[in-house]
């Protein structure tokens, strides 16, 4: 892939001139800024009391926290997908859910249930977005989750496509509960550290908090609009 | 549509936006309940002026750095595989997006809302190019439904429109059966966009935020439609105002909880999404191929000037939520896309004071847009100021109520005008009241002192006020 830039100087030249000044191609640096408000939030608050934040905050955007342990966690999974009207189901392509312990639901008691699900897979291209769009679930996991606004965060890479976690009619996080980070703040850090040890950041990274909603009809809050109409974050204390 | 809506003149707009019973009261519910929640969210922080003071020094880094972090942005995301297009007018930008289109051969176009398409009039150049435009952001899809009405809010853009007049249109336009509950309406939009989703050639973006250090940008929304936006068609488009920057993600994150508290008091919007280039290798959703274009516009005018701090906003619509003037008159009279007292700044200096002049006059100059701005703009001086230049350009007499009661079609000498922001600091006033006038008045009031004394604030309504205005504008 390469890209291009096109009309560029004299775009810039113009703004050097509007501020009286000449060119400016370096010798900027980011300041230390006289205000950092964002580093009072939470500041010093154990896993436990994050996972307090978690639970109200959840309350307040339409979502519901499953608090579990590995042992559980088949069993919890599963519990929400039924809910959730069963398959077809869709995942990530995640060694995790494996790890974790869920390749017997996952693979076989679904299968017995007639619970079809269907694992992101780069080979067949497009067909992923027509399976996305047509699954009742979609399946995640959480790389950073954000206490303060109940917010999970995905990293897209081939095996993690996007859509997974819009297209389906309702969506379910894993979040290990080491995963907890006060807020926004702590995630933004870790992405900028990883550019900055030369990880190319991924090219989509999502900050999900809550269902898909919309206030456009009279402020009405209408949940469900373009993405996931009911969502479920399951956090695995033992991770 | 381009940044100016509608022919009426400003006086006809103002009248037909208060004799709407609907959208007054749309408004002033939407107002009072959008400043509740703003202030919650807000207050919750306990240090609210420590976020404003932190956005504010952002941006003004920012702004006098403009140059060094384009070029920063620039270079990351070519480096990232994206093409980026520097526009001076918004006629190169349009051209630029024309050539995308027809070189794509592109039939449909989906767009997530964004206040600098409307600016530079995108999608009617799209539609020059032979392309179908279709709006995602469920406020904006109802007003295209709807025979392009035009906006009246930058955040909830078909404010001024119940439920009822919005199945009607569904029920005409689109064949729809159901009530008039926001969930069957929405659900309609959900399935009638889905197919278009699904069959677009073209996704189109603004900008909330770029990244200048990784060639980043982001998108925050609650519907999720930009992510569909960003993720189904195979070419993507993203459209940002020059000044729509930071330098990393830190100063991002900044902003965004800024924006997202003052906008629509939420922690966070549902989705809050920081796309960097198109896909990667094998990814297989997500764009093939990236355009990011940068537009001046008549910005770079505004830049090392007096008004510059404008350039500071997010368009969070926080003034707009709190300003007493758009309650009574709302959105459309302003006659430009970004109406209240941010619109009232900023179209007179992209537009031109031929086409705006009367927006400055449309104010109370009660400085509450000044104290909610997350980012310290100090938006009731920059009206003062832009009713200097005006009386300056137009050599009237310094005294700028008499412009005012000019603009507003009165012609006649009493201050009527400010008492509207007073109505609301009358508790504030009374130490300054002497007998019936006022000689200096604390804060923004000020600035109306300085120039004379005025009569101590009553309980006159802006609209007994306006519907006053043909007889002299006496007052009640
Ligand atoms: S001027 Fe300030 S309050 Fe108004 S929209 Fe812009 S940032 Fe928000």
């Amino acid at each position: 892939m390469t890209g291009s830039i096109q009309n560029r100087d004299a775009f810039l030249t113009q703004i050097a001139k509007s501020l009286g000044r000449e060119r400016r191609s370096k010798g900027v640096a980011v300041p230390a800024w006289k205000h950092r408000p964002q580093d009072e939030v939470l500041k010093g608050a154990t896993q436990d009391e994050l996972v307090e934040v978690l639970k109200t905050q959840c309350m307040k955007i339409h979502t519901s926290l499953v608090v579990t342990n590995l042992q559980d966690l088949p069993a919890k999974l599963g519990e929400t997908v039924s809910n959730y009207g069963g398959g077809p189901v869709i995942s990530w392509k995640d060694e995790r859910f494996s790890q974790w312990g869920l390749d017997p639901l996952m693979k076989k008691g679904w299968k017995e249930k007639d619970i079809e699900l269907y694992e992101w897979d780069e080979s067949k291209g497009s067909e992923n977005i027509r399976q996305a769009e047509k699954s009742n679930v979609g399946i995640t996991i959480s790389e950073i989750t954000l206490a303060e606004s109940g917010t999970v965060v995905l990293y897209t890479d081939k095996d993690k496509g996007r859509t997974v976690s819009f297209l389906p009619a309702t969506y379910i996080c894993l979040v290990p509960k080491s995963s907890i980070v006060p807020r926004m703040t702590q995630a933004a850090q870790k992405m900028r550290e990883m550019h900055h040890q030369g990880k190319q950041v991924s090219s989509c990274v999502n900050f999900i908090t809550g269902p898909s909603n919309s206030a456009d009809i009279e402020l009405n809050l209408v949940v469900g609009v373009h993405g996931p109409i009911k969502a479920t974050y399951i956090v695995i204390e033992d991770l | 549509m381009s940044m100016k809506i509608g022919e009426d003149k400003f006086k006809e707009r103002v009248g037909k936006g208060i004799d709407n019973t609907f959208m007054r009261g749309a408004v002033a519910g939407a107002q009072e309940r959008m400043g509740t929640r703003r202030e919650n969210a807000t207050e919750e922080l306990g240090n609210w002026e420590e976020w404003r003071s932190h956005g504010e020094e952002i941006r003004k880094h920012v702004l006098e750095n403009l140059d060094f972090y384009l070029e920063q942005l620039s270079e990351n995301v070519a480096a990232r595989g994206g093409h980026v297009f520097f526009a001076q007018t918004a006629a190169e930008a349009n051209e630029y997006i024309q050539g995308v289109a027809k070189s794509k051969n592109a039939k449909k176009v989906v767009k997530a809302k964004s206040m600098v398409t409307e600016e530079i009039s995108l999608n009617s150049a799209l539609q020059q190019a032979g392309c179908e435009v279709i709006e995602t952001d469920l406020g904006e899809y109802i007003l295209q439904v709807d025979d392009h009405d035009p906006p009246s809010h930058i955040v909830v853009p078909a404010l001024h429109k119940n439920k009822e007049q919005i199945r009607d249109v569904f029920a005409e336009k689109l064949g729809y059966q159901k009530t008039s509950k926001p969930e069957e309406l929405a659900l309609h939009a959900r399935q009638k966009l889905r197919e278009e989703f699904m069959s677009a050639d073209i996704g189109i973006t603004g900008c909330n935020f770029a990244v200048a250090e990784t060639g980043s940008f982001s998108l925050v929304t609650n519907e999720g439609n930009a992510d569909l936006v960003t993720s189904l068609p195979k070419t993507q488009i993203t459209v940002m105002g020059m000044e729509r920057l930071v330098p990393t993600f830190e100063e991002m994150e900044v902003l965004v909880s800024l924006l997202t508290r003052s906008s629509v008091g939420q922690k966070l919007t549902s989705y809050i999404t920081v796309l960097t280039g198109p896909r990667e290798e094998l990814e297989t959703d997500g764009p093939e191929e990236f355009h990011l274009v940068i537009v001046d516009n008549g910005r770079s005018s505004i830049l090392g000037g007096e008004f510059q701090s404008v350039l500071n906003c997010i368009r969070c619509a926080a003034c707009i939520n709190v300003c007493p003037v758009y309650r009574q008159v709302g959105g459309h009279s302003y006659g430009s896309i970004y109406s209240g007292p941010i619109g009232a700044v900023l179209s007179p200096l992209l537009g031109g004071y031929d086409e705006f002049k009367e927006l400055p006059y449309a104010t109370t100059l009660c400085g509450a847009c000044t104290e909610v701005c997350p980012v310290k703009i100090p938006l009731h001086e920059l009206l003062h100021k832009h009713r200097q230049v005006i009386v300056e350009k137009e050599g009237r007499a310094p005294f700028a109520e008499k412009m005012a009661m000019k603009a507003f079609g009165m012609g006649a000498s009493s201050p009527a005008l400010y008492k509207l922001g007073t109505k609301f600091v009358p508790s504030v006033m009374s130490p300054f009241t002497d007998g019936d006038k006022i000689s200096k008045g604390p804060g923004p009031l000020k600035l109306w002192t300085d120039s004379r004394d005025f009569p101590a604030p009553n309980k006159e309504r802006f609209r007994d006020w306006f519907k006053n205005r043909d007889k002299g504008g006496k007052e009640s």
